[in-house]
């Protein structure tokens, strides 16, 4: 406990240190999560983009790829 | 030269690279991290606030790479007019945004312990912000134009034109007087100790392979959104096209 304390003081520098380590890591995971999420709706998107165009091109039955 | 251009060649490469990327940089991330903060010795004159530049100087370090890797880019696409290389200086500037607003939030709570201040209006602080704002600026004109295609022309000519700041920000440092310290890493050789090294390393190479993954990732992601435009933009052609004979 009291080396975890020291630890978290970081020799009186806590105030700029986990700032610091706290906004890059909120960057740095913040930007990953953003980029996967547009990606994953993009690929979502595209694939229902896929499977319509067929659809809209020859009205009919059997369609059903 | 060429041969990259091509998408599909493009893609095939940067998908070989990104379990790679990936992979490397968790690894150097889970040794790096604990190295940082923990096992590395305090500074005997900046004590524990030393540790802020194993992440100040590898946010910096990939501030600059990857205005160079966007510069690359909009040069290619003004001279050859791939699209891909648009497609990569999009997927590249809010990365690099990101990492310049992380390099000046970094050096500034660890100005404020070491010099004094949060901030001051020397040579590398000005230039560095400005570069900041060259990448936000890329970000609002690659998209001000109802044309994308537009919007990518105009935006590739700041990507260029913006690179005169990066031997600016680099030799700033050794032009004007400043309060920040010179580099490092020089061609000669290190200036500091190897206990210093050792974690800024494993900071450099994790943020480093990071951003080639994220990069591959937004590349996958950019390209997308130029598929979906053109397939909406080919159904929206479609609709007129059934009576082609009376529009053209």
């Amino acid at each position: 406990m009291d080396s975890l304390s020291t630890f978290l003081d970081m020799g009186g520098y806590a105030a700029f240190v986990w700032p610091g380590y706290g906004l890059a890591a909120i960057g740095i995971l913040g930007l990953l999560v953003t980029t996967l999420r547009t990606l994953r709706a993009r690929e979502k998107e595209f694939a229902g983009v896929r499977r319509n165009r067929p659809l809209s091109q020859n009205v009919g039955p059997g369609d059903d790829a | 030269m060429h041969r990259f251009a091509n998408p599909t060649t493009f893609m095939r490469i940067a998908n070989a690279i990104f379990p790679w990327a990936a992979g490397l940089s968790a690894v150097l991330f889970l040794i790096g991290l604990p190295v940082a903060l923990v096992t590395s010795p305090a500074d005997y004159q900046q004590g524990d606030s030393v540790r802020l530049f194993y992440v100040h100087v590898p946010a910096a370090w990939i501030s600059l790479m990857v205005y160079g890797m966007m510069a690359v880019s909009s040069a290619a696409f003004l001279i050859w007019r791939h699209p891909m290389a648009s497609v990569s200086a999009r997927a590249l500037a809010p990365v690099g945004a990101i990492f310049t607003a992380l390099a000046l939030v970094t050096g500034s709570l660890w100005g404020r312990p070491m010099w004094g201040t949060y901030w001051v209006w020397d040579a590398r602080l000005t230039s560095e912000l400005l570069l900041l704002f060259i990448y936000l600026g890329y970000i609002a004109i690659a998209d001000a134009f109802e044309d994308p295609e537009r919007g990518d022309k105009a935006a590739a000519v700041l990507g260029v034109v913006g690179s005169v700041n990066l031997p600016i920000i680099h030799f700033s440092v050794e032009w004007w007087n400043t309060l920040h310290q010179p580099s490092i890493i020089k061609m000669t050789g290190f200036t500091v100790d190897g206990s210093i090294l050792l974690p800024l390393f494993l900071m450099l190479g994790a943020f480093t392979s990071y951003t080639i993954a994220i990069w591959v990732l937004r590349l996958r992601s950019e390209l997308l959104a130029v598929k979906l435009r053109n397939a909406r933009m080919s159904e929206v052609s479609l609709a007129p096209s059934l009576n082609r004979g009376a529009a053209e």
